[in-house]
Order: C-alpha cells, then structure tokens, then sequence
C-alpha cells in the first residue's frame, strides 16, 4: 500500500480512538477502552472483510461483482433456515445445527456465485446488471421464503418462527487470549476469526500460488493469459464460485453469529460497504481488511458512545446516531475514487466480458 | 392516378412498418415477461400454493376495479420517473444506480420548502408560487445528486457506479438523520420518521374525489414524451446518444463529452427527483421514512424491459406497478407472500439481460446488436 494511503488510514483510526478515549477516559482507564473498541472492531468488520475478499476474488479474475449484498441477505436466511431446520424438526444438538447452518449458508453463497458466473461468463451479461439480478432476487426469495416457511398457517414449523439454537460460541484463542486486559480482542466468535485467516489464505493464495497467478492474468489480460493454454471462462468460473462461498459465509455471520434471528433486509447495505472496503483496500486483501477494520471501527466507535450517553458533550451528541456513523464509509470510498489520496487501480479487464 | 395512390400507400406501409419494427422490439421483452411469470408459477406451485389462482388475484388486484386501477397508476408514477431516469442514462452509457438517493433527496427538499419555508421567510407564500418553489426544489437537489458522479466521472475518470451506489447510501443515511432529528415531525403522537404535512396551498389537488389516481401519473406520460423528444430531435439528445454510443467519436465530432456526461446525470437526477417530488405534492403531502425502498433498483429493471426507449419505460412500469399493486390482492386471496412478485421482477431482469437465453428457448434469430452499457470499472 503506498504510503500516503497507509498514513491516511492510521490517522482515521487514531481520531477514532481518539474521540472515545477522550469521552470516556473520565470513568473507564484509556488502555480498556481501546482493547474494547479493538474487539468489537474485528467483530463487527468480520462481514466487511469477508464481503470484500468475495469482491476480491471475482474481480482479481476479472468480473464486477455488485450483488454481494444480494449473496450476503439469501445465505443469512437459508443458513440460518437450515440451523432452525436442523434443531427443531431433525432433532440435532444445536451447536452441530448451527455448524450444519454456517454450512448452508456457504452453500448458498456458492450457488449465488453461480449464477453470477452464468451470466457474466457464459450469457455475457453486462456484469453490473448481473449483480442487480441477484440483488433483487435476493430480496425476494428470502423474503418469500421467510413468510412461505414460517408464517403461513401449515407451514412446516406451524405458522411460528420456533426457538432458534442460539449464536455461535466465541471461541478462546490458546495462549493469546490468557494475556490480561489484551486476551479479550482475542476472544472471538469463529467466523470473526475464520474472515482474519482468509485474508492472509487469500493473499497467499493470489501472490505466491499458480492458480492466483492465472487468477490475476484473467483480471488483467484475458487474451494473454488465453493464449498462454489458461482457461479464461474455466478460472473466472471458479474465482466466482469462490467468491459466493466467501459472500456466504459473511452471510452465516449476520443469523448464526451475530444475532439468532432473521430479518428481512437485514443486511442493510453492508454488502455494498464491502464493495467499497475492497476499492478503498485496493484490489489487494490486506488492503481490503484494514479498509474493513476503519469502515468496521466507525460503527463500533457509535457502538461504545452508547455505553458513555451523558458524558458526551451535546455539541457531539450527533455522533451517536447510526445515520451519521454511517456515512463513513461511503464518503470515504468517494474521495478514494477521486485520487487525492493515491490512485487505485482496478484489474485491467474488470467487468469485461471476454470474446474468444 | 398512380401518383394519386401512392402516397397513400406509402402511410400505410410505414404504419406497418412501425407496427413490424415495434412488435420486433417488443418479442424479446414479452417473451421475457412470460417466461417469468412461468418459473414464477413453479415457484408458487413448489410452495404448495396454486398458481392460476394466485395470478387471477394479482390480475384482480391490479386492474379488476376502478380503484385497482387508480392505485396501480400510483405504484406507476414514481417507476415511470425513476425508469426513465435509468434510461436516459444507459442512451448517454452512463449507468446510474442512484435514483434511489436522487428521488430520496428530491423528497426530503421537496418536503422542507413545502412545510418549513414559510416559517423561515417569516412570509404568506401564495400557493401557486409555493408549490413552484417546491417542485424547484426538489428538482435541483436531484439535479445536484445526480451531477455530482457525472462531474467526478468526467473530472476524474471515478466510475459512476461506484459513486452512485455510495450516495445511494450517504443520501439513505442522510435523510434517516433529518427524519429522525430536525425534520421529524413535532405532533406528539408521532412516532414514525416522517416529516410533518406540507402547506395546503402547495399540495397538487386530486383528480376525482375519493381516489388516490392523481396528475403526477399524467406528468408522467408527459415528460416520457419529452425524453423521447430531447432524445431524438434535439442538439442535446443527439450529443448524449453519441457520447454514449461511442464517446471517442463523439469527441472527434467536437461534442464537448466532458460536459454531456455532467448534463446527462443531472438530467438524469433531476428525472428521479421528480419521482420524490410528485409523492410529497401529489400524493402523500410528506416524506416518510422507508418511501423510496427499492425503487432505484426496480427501475433499472424498468429500464433495461423498456429497452432504454421512453415508451418501454411507460408499459414496463405500468407493469411492475400493476404487479406490486396486485400482489396483496393476491397474498390476501391465496396466501402467496407478495414477496413472490419481487422474484418475478428479478426474473424478468433475468430474462431480458440474459436475451440469449429467450432466443434459445423460442428459437429466435439475433438481429440486433448487443447492448454494451458499462465498460468495466477502469472507465
């Protein structure tokens, strides 16, 4: 990452943790409110980074992939369906439910990523329009399912969501976790940590192995890479898919990990902040994830003012509004684009259809 | 005599023409309709409902009583609007996912002149010229948000999908924070985000009493054929259709291209402002939170079922409007969930991209040139 890039970043963070030790230091030690925010950051940047490294893949091998959202909200619902499923009407143990859940969900991710592959590789599909088709499918299924399967009178559950198996356990990093004061950002739900080992799987895999390198030749130069033997459909098939699987398991996180229900549309937008993690990260995963982790502190930064309501100054009162929070990323990505702080470059045949 | 009955002839033979050319145009898209309202069926069927019933009442719902009808032109309205905004944009090859924020936005300014302006000038403002002011309003906040990617994209080479979708969100999450704070509405029986009502005098009156059928549905049709007109026999529509079929010619033609992009956009915005603007005069005398769900994407489908031309865009939302009107007809008849109409939608999209799939399942030629709408994210 260049370095104006990195400073800029650093400096976001910093102001962040900046305002909340500064509001709350009066009643909380500085050194505890900065472990907190840190463990509900990589909480809550958990579906950003996984979103983005979905983005990553399908773009790196050279397709626009705007229907993360869409992916995201149909792998929450049918993952957490199956947990219910599972638990309710087959009788399984609920974490083994919930695992057989997160498994779904990726199951879906992959069948959406799928479908994306359909159109944008095969049919040629303008791959934005693509994205919107699986976005508004996405929306529908889930909803019509949501109301078919639980709230309609004979429905297999009996008209009445039952009582779901609960979120996924946090889970005790070895060693890590047992250091005083610091361990509790180590103390962390399985998929939270599952998305921090993908990035590093991912950079891996895209920098040092021949498939990320054949990966990268299809984002870049679909007829180079064609003319050298490399299966141009076959890899952005694949990176696709892969990229479904990475939008589902961001899914499981909102049903199975975060909280132990469904809501229509209750993604809400994180598929596109995702998006924008992975343009502000620049098509690179760690980049990616440190956009993630900023995008990802200024909600846990709105997250922690709660716990400080009558110390903030009602001149920033403002800032504990979610509306408000929450146009962090999305200012941020814009003034990216514009290149005032260090280009971004997309692969070089993104969204590009390639003809043989 | 010959030269007598030729001329007449030939009117008829161009009407055929047309009527050849059109039903050309049209295969495809109604192909498309069909064939999702089929995998539609399925899915009804594999939810354990009936099909035939479940389309009766979306049909019933839609269309079967003078009140059905009235309400399927005001789902209608604001698709029109924002599908023709999305069309204009795809003919200058721009693609612009952000009506959603542009109509939110219109909405919001439209609604703040309407209630507040008077207060704030400490003045009476004569209804005529207030509802002007609001209409004005909103209009150029819509101008303003679609401007601003056309302006960046001709700056900065930023891509407008990008751009448009963040401020889709800086606009959703801008109007909550108004709804909510300033602009909510003081009545201290309200607990929603809306706004409180605008001024009498600046409300667009209803058409028949006792039926929400009101003029925005007309202005609708009106400024379709504006855009039609714009598009085809203007200087400016022949430089927004040039620039987006092929922006290097364009440029070799002298077409300033920098500034045709900007324009297109604020048109653009200003098309699904207009959308906000008509629910808060016309319908609704308020912005409330929740409004405009949807709409930004739903129009894209529009759009592209229109085939980027004005009347396309009529029938398409006339028709995604009589879905969604009859689709609680329908779930209230069959308990089909309405959420099944947002599958066909996605469907229809499906389908209509997709074209090749049409043509292969009804084995039909391909005769025109692919649509290229965007160019990757490098610009």
């Amino acid at each position: 990452m260049e370095l104006r890039r990195f400073a800029f970043i650093a400096l976001i963070i910093v102001v962040m943790f900046g305002t909340i030790v500064a509001i709350g230091s009066s009643r909380t030690s500085p050194g505890i409110l900065i472990v907190s925010m840190l463990a509900t950051t990589i909480a809550v940047a958990t579906p950003l980074t996984l979103g983005a490294l979905s983005g990553l893949y399908c773009e790196r091998a050279g397709v626009v992939n705007i229907g993360i959202e869409g992916m995201m909200l149909a792998s929450a619902f049918f993952g957490w369906f199956a947990a219910i499923y599972m638990n309710t009407i087959l009788k399984m143990p609920p974490l083994l439910s919930l695992w057989l859940g997160v498994l779904a969900a990726i199951v879906t991710g992959g069948l959406m990523g799928l479908l994306h592959a359909v159109l944008s590789v095969t049919f040629k599909v303008d791959q934005i329009i693509g994205g919107t088709v699986i976005n508004l499918l996405a929306v529908g299924i889930s909803g019509f399912f949501n109301r078919q399967l639980f709230f309609e009178k004979g429905s297999i559950f009996g008209g009445q969501v039952p009582h779901a198996p609960g979120t996924l356990p946090a889970f005790h990093v070895p060693i890590l976790a047992d250091i005083p004061v610091v361990g509790r950002i180590f103390e962390q739900q399985p998929i939270a940590i599952s998305a921090i080992l993908l990035v590093f799987f991912t950079h891996y895999v895209l920098f040092y192995t021949r498939w990320g390198l054949r990966t990268r030749a299809v984002g870049e130069h679909p007829r180079a890479a064609d003319t050298v033997g490399i299966n141009v459909a076959r890899m952005r098939y694949a990176n696709v898919i892969i990229g479904g699987l990475m939008a589902g398991l961001a899914g499981a996180y909102f049903t199975l990990e975060s909280v132990p229900s469904f809501e229509p549309g209750m993604t809400n937008g994180r598929g596109f902040i995702s998006l924008a993690a992975m343009i502000f990260g620049n098509w690179s995963p760690f980049g990616a994830w440190s956009a993630a982790l900023v995008f990802g502190a200024a909600q846990a930064l709105q997250i922690n003012l709660q716990f400080f309501r009558e110390l903030i100054p009602p001149q920033w009162a403002f800032l504990q509004q979610a509306s408000i929070v929450g146009l962090v990323p999305y200012l941020l990505t814009m003034l990216i684009l514009t290149g005032i702080i260090g280009r971004t470059t997309p692969p070089a045949a993104d969204g590009v259809p390639y003809e043989k | 005599m010959e030269s007598n009955e030729q001329p007449k002839k030939g009117t008829i033979s161009i009407i055929v023409d047309i009527f050849k050319r059109s039903a050309g145009a049209m295969l495809v898209p109604v192909l498309a309709v069909f064939t999702a309202m089929l995998v539609g069926a399925l899915v009804i069927w594999g939810a354990g409902g009936n099909p035939i019933a479940a389309y009766i009442g979306l049909f019933e719902g839609a269309f079967g009583t003078a009140r059905a009808l009235s309400e399927t032109t005001v789902w209608a309205t604001p698709y029109i609007f924002a599908g023709l905004a999305v069309a204009l944009a795809f003919k200058g090859g721009l693609f612009n996912i952000g009506a959603e924020g542009q109509l939110a936005l219109g909405a919001v300014a439209a609604a703040w002149i309407g209630y507040a302006l008077p207060d704030v000038l400490g003045v009476q403002i004569p209804g005529f010229i207030h509802l002007f002011l609001v209409v004005v309003g909103g209009l150029l906040a819509g101008a303003l948000w679609g401007a601003i990617p056309g302006w960046l994209k001709a700056k900065t080479g930023g891509h407008e999908v990008i751009n448009t979708i963040m401020m889709n969100y800086i606009a959703l999450n801008m109007v909550s924070f108004l709804l909510n704070g300033v602009m909510k509405d003081p009545n201290p029986l309200n607990v929603i985000a809306r706004t409180p009502l605008i001024a009498s005098g600046a409300r667009i009156p209803a058409i028949i009493e006792g039926y929400r059928f009101h003029w925005g549905f007309i202005l609708a049709l009106v400024v379709a054929f504006f855009i039609w007109w714009l598009l085809w026999k203007t200087t400016l529509g022949f430089e927004i259709r040039t620039a987006g079929a092929n922006p290097d010619a364009a440029k070799y033609a002298g077409i300033n291209v920098a500034r045709t992009i900007v324009l297109t956009m604020a048109i653009s915005g200003t098309l699904a402002g207009m959308a906000g603007v008509i629910e808060v005069t016309a319908l609704n005398y308020r912005h409330e939170l929740g409004f405009s769900q949807g709409y930004g994407f739903d129009a894209i489908a529009i759009a592209l079922l229109g085939k980027t031309h004005p009347l396309g865009v009529v029938l398409a939302a006339i028709l995604f409007g009589a879905m969604r009107n009859g689709a609680t007809r329908m779930q209230f008849m069959t308990q089909i969930p309405v959420d099944v109409i947002q599958v066909i939608q996605a469907l229809i999209l499906l389908f209509v991209a997709a074209d090749a799939i049409i043509r292969y399942i009804y084995r039909i030629r391909t005769s025109e040139e692919r649509m290229v709408l965007t160019r990757g994210w490098g610009g």
